[in-house]
């Protein structure tokens, strides 16, 4: 009795809205994983008519070429997830080195640092990724490195505002007094003490990362042919929409159901790390 | 008093003329990252080394960047925006006719936009915890999750092919009707309002709410007045600077949204010029569309700072 009761009694401290977001995320992170294994047809085949509605057979119908809608989401699942996980663990990696560097070291670097991240951010990262696409080769390195570095400038500003105040705490005195270097401070001293405001933002970082991502391919810009994720999806069928062929409204739905549910699991993380500081909001 | 005022406006629209040519730099530093040039990509991968050489001379590629740099901005300062690569087309007459197209589409969004969003965001307050304002947070929620193609094809499905009672491509010609202007970009000003509005609603909302926790609203509460008299009355004239800046800043969210919102709308617009010519890699005209986004872009948010200033007397006064 006491065995079973334990997790029943952990459960319903979970909210609702978590719960679903969290399901949700699984079952994407699960789709995008184990793709080739549960689509039913692999990524290019062509298995009927164009555009033929939902059926028993094909779920979500086929696209404008005729491939089976569902397997393609699944794949696009993939492809998605993949690069906005790597945007999002390039822009985190550089954002934060650099925000902490600025922040340790100071003087002429946190300046010359500061202000041209100022500069990079009072551009929509829309527009002026538009102008850099414009000569870069279309390939998904590009594309990661793209969104990776524009993304870092948000990173860098709310890591470089929590190391400014870590830096000046007793313990990192202490550890510059015994002459650690500048890499123990920031690995050792301020990354551990500013791991929890950044672990919240990664969530948030992630869903502008699937956004921009899908922008970017729905303007052709992105992910090519044949390669699809979900935004090149909604641009391949978008045509049928005035037909009254809702094909595109599919991988558009899964975006956004994408982002909802990372959307309420971020939430949910970041109100219980508050309260169990004992802190806001409670 | 009025001087310092004055002072004050100049030295942020100053500051806003600076960030402005540094823009610029970064516009055209943007553009000249990679190897391969503007004659290789004119003539594509078979040209003869020749006939690179012959048009590189020809559009003054063998200058050093800077020289380059300076020629542009000269030609952009003087109205000069160059010609289009893939038409050869003069940048600047190509763009006007577009640029009224998309200030007309974002200006109705934001007649729109904006009271709606106030007003929302002031009932959000007043029925503060309450259904209502939970049902504005999830619609809120969702919408900054939307992707904005997601908002504008269910339009499209609904509106213009179930019901059908507005067009689902908006087609815009010169002399066109007022009436039949605004029917056409009926779904796009809407997808925009929609793309906007959730946050413009949740900042206003937060705006207020910062005011309502100061000593003379619970002084208000105390002696009985009712609660949307207090935000009649005593919150909201303070809360008006940060909701002006509040929607000054969405509005810039806007240059954002119509880049999209006119593609999926096949919009004749600024948005739509850009993503095309990104394609044709048609670098003159990303450049100059590129620097005027970024023009409205900074000009709005310096307009932002200078009715915060205006509007509340306290920043007036730096310490």
């Amino acid at each position: 009795m006491s065995v079973t009761a334990a997790p029943v009694r952990r459960l319903p401290r979970i909210p609702i809205g978590a719960a679903i977001g969290l399901v949700l995320t699984a079952l994407f992170f699960f789709a995008a994983i184990f793709a080739p294994l549960i689509a039913p047809h692999p990524l290019g085949e062509i298995v009927g008519d164009v555009w033929m509605p939902m059926s028993s057979e094909h779920w979500f119908g086929t696209d404008n070429l005729g491939r089976d809608l569902l397997s393609r989401m699944i794949y696009g699942a993939r492809t998605t997830i993949f690069i906005a996980v790597l945007a999002t663990a390039l822009s985190f990696t550089l954002g934060s080195i650099l925000g902490f560097t600025a922040a340790v070291v100071g003087g002429w670097f946190d300046m010359l640092m500061s202000r041209f991240v100022d500069l990079l951010m009072s551009i929509p990262t829309l527009i002026f990724a538009l102008v850099v696409l414009s000569v870069l080769p279309s390939n998904l390195i590009t594309l990661i490195m793209v969104m990776g570095i524009l993304d870092s400038t948000r990173v860098y500003r709310l890591s470089r505002a929590v190391a400014v105040d870590i830096n000046v705490m007793d313990f990192v005195e202490a550890a510059k007094l015994r002459g650690e270097g500048r890499a123990w401070i920031i690995f050792r001293e301020i990354l551990p003490n500013a791991l929890s405001p950044l672990v919240s933002e990664l969530g948030l970082r992630f869903i502008y990362a699937v956004l921009f991502l899908s922008s970017l391919s729905f303007l052709g810009l992105g992910v090519q042919p044949p390669e699809a994720d979900w935004g090149g999806m909604v641009k391949e069928n978008k045509d049928g929409i005035v037909f009254g062929i809702a094909a595109a409204l599919i991988p558009a739905a899964a975006i956004a159901a994408l982002a909802i549910s990372v959307n309420l699991v971020a939430d949910w993380v970041l109100n219980r790390t508050t309260s169990l500081k004992g802190g806001r909001g409670g | 008093m009025g001087t310092s005022l004055l002072k004050l406006v100049a030295q942020r629209v100053a500051l806003g003329i600076l960030l402005l040519f540094a823009m610029s730099v970064l516009i055209f530093v943007g553009t000249q990252i990679l190897p391969g040039d503007v004659a290789q990509s004119i003539l594509g991968q078979q040209a003869t080394p020749e006939s690179l050489a012959n048009l590189r001379e020809q559009l003054g590629l063998n200058d050093p960047a800077y020289v380059r740099y300076f020629r542009w901005l000269g030609g952009v300062l003087t109205g000069d925006l160059g010609k289009a690569l893939s038409s050869g087309q003069d940048i600047a007459t190509s763009i006007r006719g577009r640029l009224w197209n998309t200030l007309f589409l974002a200006f109705w969004s934001a007649i729109v936009a904006i009271p709606l969003a106030v007003i929302l965001g002031l009932i959000a307050v007043r029925y503060r915890n309450g259904f209502i304002d939970k049902l504005i947070s999830g619609l809120a929620l969702a919408s900054t999750s939307f992707p904005e193609f997601f908002i504008g094809y269910l339009l499209v499905y609904f509106f213009a092919v179930k019901l059908q009672w507005f067009p689902g491509i908006s087609t815009v010609y010169d002399g066109m009707p007022f009436l039949e202007r605004m029917k056409a970009i009926a779904l796009p000003a809407t997808a925009l309002t929609l793309v906007v509005l959730a946050h413009m609603m949740r900042m206003t909302r937060a705006a207020i709410l910062n005011v309502m926790q100061s000593a003379y609203i619970e002084t208000a509460e105390l002696k009985g007045l009712r609660p949307i008299e207090i935000i009649r009355r005593h919150a909201f004239p303070n809360a008006i600077a940060p909701v002006i800046n509040v929607v000054m800043l969405n509005l810039a969210y806007l240059v954002v949204g119509v880049v999209v919102v006119e593609v999926i709308f096949v919009y004749p617009g600024m948005g739509q010029f850009l993503v095309d010519h990104v394609t044709k890699r048609d670098v003159p005209v990303v450049q100059a569309v590129g620097l005027i986004f970024a023009a409205v872009y900074i000009t709005l948010n310096i307009i932002a700072d200078v009715a915060a200033i205006v509007a509340n007397p306290r920043l007036r006064h730096p310490k």
